[in-house]
């Protein structure tokens, strides 16, 4: 009964989505006003099949319907409520449809925002999004299809993957997920503004906001991914550079240049066919991560099941590109620039440096990920391509782009005045060298450690002396103290002072990472009862095994004593959990965090015939939090940059 | 003009696109051994009946080669079928040699004893066989031909037919295009 409502209404949604592509058309044959209307009722007809569908499926999971073979498969009578909810996406087909929800959620929000503004181009807008609607929604009915039904009823369910029993699973996939469709917005728009032949400024004004808030999304899904990798996987790393992660981090670098070269179009009338360009490829990457992920080319750390979705995908994603870029192509001659650079020190050269840096990241990262396929393609021969390349090629292209977040916000726009570059970065540069030479003399002596923190410092103090300036100015014009003048300054320019505060946010990531990157200490060591080890400042003591049967599976958890310095921390339990239905156990690493390092403790091993002998992993991690506060303040800035507090700037949505 | 452009921009897309569906053709997961083909690494190993035996003195002779441990699952569910292939080929001018890796002798002459292993048997004390030939999971099965050469490997347990099937293989020199691989366990 559910399984068919679920599988009807998505069925009737593709209809309605199919009609939505159609009726645009339709309606700029006849001119009838009629047409328009109908392409946004397509949207909000498909929004509520859509959550008609969605709703079935967890209400399926949540009475566990053991009839539909998605909820077999990720549910047991055991599973608790929370994970029967979020089994939604613990699986590729209920994940293709919590995806088509969002894009549906975001295509209503925005057919209804722009009701009654953008007449002439809402109806493409809304096209664009009933075909990427259309396809998900083909892909659920027919391919992988989540309200298939099973015979004979099983008893119990097969319940989840057990790493996916983790508080983060109800965030991370959400947010990622609404990251990469919120990308779809300004594409609409994008493809709207070429299909009319209209392309100047207003679909990048437009979409501001949906851009800054798809933007947010993609970076706080990938630093959660961060999070949870490294609080819960329990190898002690955050990021291992596999194709997976790098599906997800690729479409965040042409969405973080597209957030910087829009500017450079708004201010100067530049870069118009370039801004089109990034947000086609930045679309392509979510739907490239899809079919990367689930057609299993290429081999990766996360087990994703593979089937025909992939090929699906891939056909899709020609679609994309072939479409957007011969439509680039063909509207070319309408987007010839109207100025050109004045001079090479501006905002704007900056701006375009800044996008040369993220776009050869984008590359290089995506030459790596692909590489084994090409390879195998040209030469014949299987190579795989690991951390080290992608370290060696990334680092030096962000640290760059530290130093061009340092010049970006301050410099001026058009030609950067002898003045005007010596009363914005003499002191900060003058201060971030001294800064340097004292971490010199304090033995930061490697020279990419030296000059990350030294231009991290340079970006931290260009921010705080602008805004230091800008309060000393409120305090002589209207005699406001520090919070007023803040507040004032804020509310003033929101989306300036909001992309600062994200600026500061990146720089604590960026100091996390930077710091546990190069001064990791690991030591493994088999240890006897009472027996010690030194790691660091840490004197770590073996206390003895125990195992205990949970309701799911039986655990094996190791204490250790630890002191920090003298200081006794307590003991630390990091345990094994062994499924009945997992062939390798699960590790349950212990960590504890400091401002200035985390300590972090895996169970590697224990002896089966001697209780007093465990093999214990130790990893020290320096500046580990800064990059989850980071986090935190990025999210406040973009936040800053989306909300209406006040009279922006120049918003005219 | 625009014809034109748009032309360049599909031929740009394309071997993007081509790249991507040439990888369904492939298998990811799969690793083939770049010592397919190539010459055997020669090794001397002590027998446990205290023996010793040298690569290069079976030259002329089909070799299977088998690296395996008493802890090891897969090994003891192929134990018999090896057996049973032996049994078949002894009389060939065809030779087994079976290698035991990160175990103790003990538990080594144990596994020998529980499956009436009839066949030569040594230990790679110090691990340099097993590095030699790559070797990541066991049990991994190597077969040499007359000339020295390897001409199959197999990752993981494997059948008596099989075993047969490659034996004659190696016999005449026939190179497999792929390795085999079934149930395996990592080694450290």
């Amino acid at each position: 009964m559910t399984a068919t409502l679920g599988h009807t209404s998505i069925l009737l949604a593709l209809l309605v989505a199919v009609w939505g592509i159609i009726s645009p058309i339709l309606g700029s044959r006849s001119n009838h006003q009629r047409y328009s209307a109908f392409t946004r009722t397509a949207i909000l007809a498909q929004f509520v099949l859509v959550t008609l569908a969605a709703s079935s499926l967890i209400y399926a999971l949540v009475t566990t319907d053991f009839s539909i073979r998605y909820v077999a498969f990720n549910t047991t009578r055991a599973t608790p409520a929370y994970y029967r909810v979020t089994g939604l996406w613990g699986a590729l087909e209920g994940s293709l449809l919590l995806w088509e929800w969002i894009l549906i959620i975001f295509s209503g929000l925005v057919a209804w925002i722009y009701r009654d503004r953008q007449r002439e181009t809402m109806p493409w807008v809304l096209m664009v999004f009933s075909i990427v609607s259309a396809f998900f929604l083909g892909v659920i009915a027919f391919v992988s299809n989540p309200f298939e039904t099973i015979s004979p009823v099983p008893l119990d369910g097969r319940g989840l993957n057990p790493l996916l029993e983790d508080a983060n699973m109800m965030t991370h996939p959400p947010l990622l997920y609404t990251g990469f469709v919120g990308l779809t917005v300004p594409y609409a728009f994008a493809m709207a503004a070429l299909i009319r032949g209209k392309v100047d400024e207003a679909w990048i004004v437009a979409t501001r906001r949906w851009t800054i808030t798809a933007w947010f999304f993609l970076t706080a899904g990938n630093l959660v991914g961060a999070w949870w990798s490294y609080h819960v996987l329990g190898w002690g790393g955050y990021w291992a550079w596999d194709p997976v992660e790098n599906a997800a981090f690729m479409p965040w670098l042409p969405a973080t240049a597209f957030l910087h070269s829009v500017q450079v179009q708004e201010r100067r009338r530049m870069l118009k066919v370039w801004n089109l360009s990034l947000i086609i490829i930045a679309f392509s990457l979510t739907i490239f991560g899809t079919f990367l992920t689930r057609s299993g080319i290429l081999s990766s750390i996360h087990a994703f099941s593979s089937g025909p979705v992939g090929s699906v995908f891939l056909v899709f994603l020609s679609f994309v590109l072939i479409s957007s870029f011969g439509l680039l192509a063909f509207r070319a001659d309408l987007l010839k620039g109207q100025a050109e650079l004045d001079s090479m020190v501006s905002r704007e050269s900056a701006f375009l440096l800044n996008n040369i840096v993220l776009v050869s990241a984008l590359f290089t990262i995506f030459l790596g990920t692909i590489f084994p396929l090409l390879s195998e393609a040209i030469a014949g021969t299987q190579v795989s391509v690991g951390a080290p390349y992608f370290n060696s090629v990334t680092v030096p292209l962000f640290l760059l782009l530290v130093f061009l977040m340092g010049v970006g916000p301050m410099i001026a726009w058009r030609r950067a005045s002898w003045d005007n570059l010596r009363r914005n970065f003499l002191w900060p540069a003058a201060a971030s060298l001294l800064a340097g030479i004292a971490l010199f003399i304090w033995k930061v002596r490697d020279f990419f450690p030296l000059l990350g923190f030294t231009l991290l410092a340079f970006v931290v103090l260009t921010i705080f002396y602008d805004t230091a300036l800008a309060l000393r100015a409120r305090r002589r014009t209207a005699g406001e103290g520090v919070i007023r003048g803040l507040v004032t300054l804020a509310r003033r320019n929101q989306r300036r002072y909001g992309g600062l505060v994200v600026h500061l946010g990146v720089v604590l990531v960026i100091l996390g990472i930077a710091g546990s990157m190069t001064y990791s200490i690991e030591r493994e060591a088999t240890m006897n009862l009472k027996e010690h080890l030194n790691v660091g400042h840490y004197l770590i003591q073996f206390e003895g095994l125990k195992g205990s049967r949970e309701p799911t599976h039986f655990r094996v958890e190791g204490s250790f004593r630890v002191f920090h310095q003298g200081d006794t921390w307590g003991v630390l339990s990091p345990a094994l959990k062994f499924f009945p239905n997992q062939q390798s156990p699960v590790g349950r690493a212990v960590h504890r965090s400091t401002i200035s390092e985390d300590l972090y403790l895996i169970l590697s091993g224990f002896s089966e015939l001697d209780k007093n002998q465990a093999t214990l992993k130790v990893l020290v991690r320096p500046l580990v939090v800064w990059i989850w506060i980071g986090g935190f303040v990025i999210a406040l800035g973009s936040l800053l940059a989306i909300l209406p507090l006040g009279k922006s700037s120049s918003e005219a949505a | 003009m625009a014809w034109r452009r748009l032309l360049i921009t599909v031929l740009l897309i394309a071997p993007v696109l081509w790249l991507l569906a040439f990888g369904f053709t492939r298998d990811a997961r799969y690793i083939t051994s770049p010592l397919l083909a190539k010459e055997a690494a020669p090794f001397t190993v002590t027998l446990f009946d205290g023996r010793k035996v040298s690569l290069n003195d079976l030259r002329g002779k089909a070799v299977f080669l088998n690296f395996w441990a008493s802890w090891c699952v897969p090994c003891r569910a192929e134990a018999k079928d090896l057996e049973a292939a032996w049994q078949q080929v002894k009389d060939k001018n065809m030779v087994f040699l079976g290698v035991a890796l990160q175990d103790t002798e003990k538990d080594s002459r144990a596994f020998l004893q529980e499956f009436d292993v009839s066949y030569p048997n040594g230990r790679d004390e110090t691990g340099k066989i097993a590095v030699d030939y790559g070797v990541w999971g066991i049990p991994e099965s190597f077969f040499i031909d007359p000339q020295g050469r390897i001409t199959y490997k197999h990752v993981g347990g494997i059948r008596a037919s099989l075993v047969n099937a490659k034996l004659e293989e190696a016999a005449r020199s026939i190179v497999s295009a792929k390795e085999g691989k079934e149930d395996y366990q990592p080694i450290r």
